[in-house]
């Protein structure tokens, strides 16, 4: 039962990857793939900000010095928020890529379905 | 209301948003109408948002309102309106199930010794940078905002290969979209 408590969230967390990754790797339409993609990435992000959560603890935006109880202010791990800060704008600009490339694929084969193209591939 | 009343309430929100956010991920894997599934791409984002609020990343949170539930959905309307509406039909596989229960149990069994949630005693927040990052701030940065002053003092050079990395992406879009007018007018031409 502690198991659950403790690690709960990590586990929410899993699920959700793994349902990101069940569309990126079953599902032949390509802008489907890019949203599984997109779950993943939150997924990801979401674990990362967990581990830095401390119990009863404040955003780490610091409280003036003169504030009654400043001192014993908790704050919660700022680093993980930076790094995913990073992971978010690297993931749009991912997206933005993905998805022009998707755009090219529909020009050049008329289609975004997977199963389609790689037919037509082995047919020419 | 006491700080333990608090803490199991907002443990109670969290549990809450975070199947909403399980079921909404489920329903964009599911639905095969894509306008509908983008629409709700930008709602799993908010949803998401409010439950970086919840974990104390306000600045993940407005990032991810702004970027997941904005940026995001524009890119996939504009691709939506040059390709299909709609997913084809297509038949059920046993193997990526497979795969996902795989890899996920093995997830899950990584976790079991990590530190508790929320714990103060995790090694993340034991080690010495973790108070270089709260003191320092204050002391050699001048910010109220521990999360800017390390995003553009601390990992300065982080953000600065984060800022190249959406130039190349940039140019990446322009030139395979740069391309495709090029040809489009050129096969315009070619036909009678």
């Amino acid at each position: 039962m502690s198991q659950v408590m403790d690690h709960g969230i990590y586990w929410l967390c899993i699920v959700l990857m793994m349902i990101g990754l069940y569309t990126v790797i079953s599902r032949d339409n390509l802008v489907k793939k890019i949203m599984g993609l997109n779950i993943f990435q939150v997924s990801v992000i979401m674990f990362y900000v967990s581990m830095g959560k401390i119990s009863g603890g404040t955003p780490p935006i610091l409280v003036p010095k003169d504030q009654p109880g400043a001192a014993e202010v908790v704050y919660s791990n700022p680093l993980p928020h930076v790094l995913m800060l990073t992971a978010i704008v690297v993931g749009v600009a991912t997206t933005a890529l993905g998805l022009a490339l998707v755009v090219r694929i529909q020009e050049m084969y008329g289609t975004v379905e997977e199963d389609e193209i790689i037919e037509m591939d082995r047919t020419e | 209301m006491s700080a333990k009343q608090q803490t199991s309430g907002l443990a109670m929100i969290e549990l809450i948003l975070f199947v909403l956010l399980v079921a909404t991920a489920v329903v964009v894997a599911r639905l095969r109408d894509l306008f509908a599934a983008v629409m709700l791409t930008g709602i799993f984002s908010l949803v998401s948002a409010g439950l970086f609020t919840l974990m104390d990343a306000v600045d993940v949170a407005f990032t991810e309102a702004a970027v997941g539930a904005g940026i995001s959905t524009i890119l996939m309307l504009g691709t939506l309106s040059l390709t299909a509406r709609r997913e084809e039909q297509q038949p059920v596989r046993l193997l990526p199930f497979l795969v996902v229960i795989l890899v996920g149990g093995a997830l899950i069994a990584g976790t079991v010794d990590m530190p508790a949630y929320g714990a103060l005693e995790a090694p993340i927040h034991q080690h010495p940078m973790y108070n270089e990052f709260i003191t320092g701030t204050e002391q050699k940065v001048h910010l109220p905002n521990v999360v800017t002053a390390v995003l553009a003092s601390y990992r300065g050079y982080d953000t600065f290969g984060e800022t190249t990395v959406v130039f190349a992406a940039a140019i990446g879009v322009f030139l395979v979209l740069g391309g495709r007018r090029k040809k489009s007018a050129k096969i315009d031409g070619g036909t009678p």
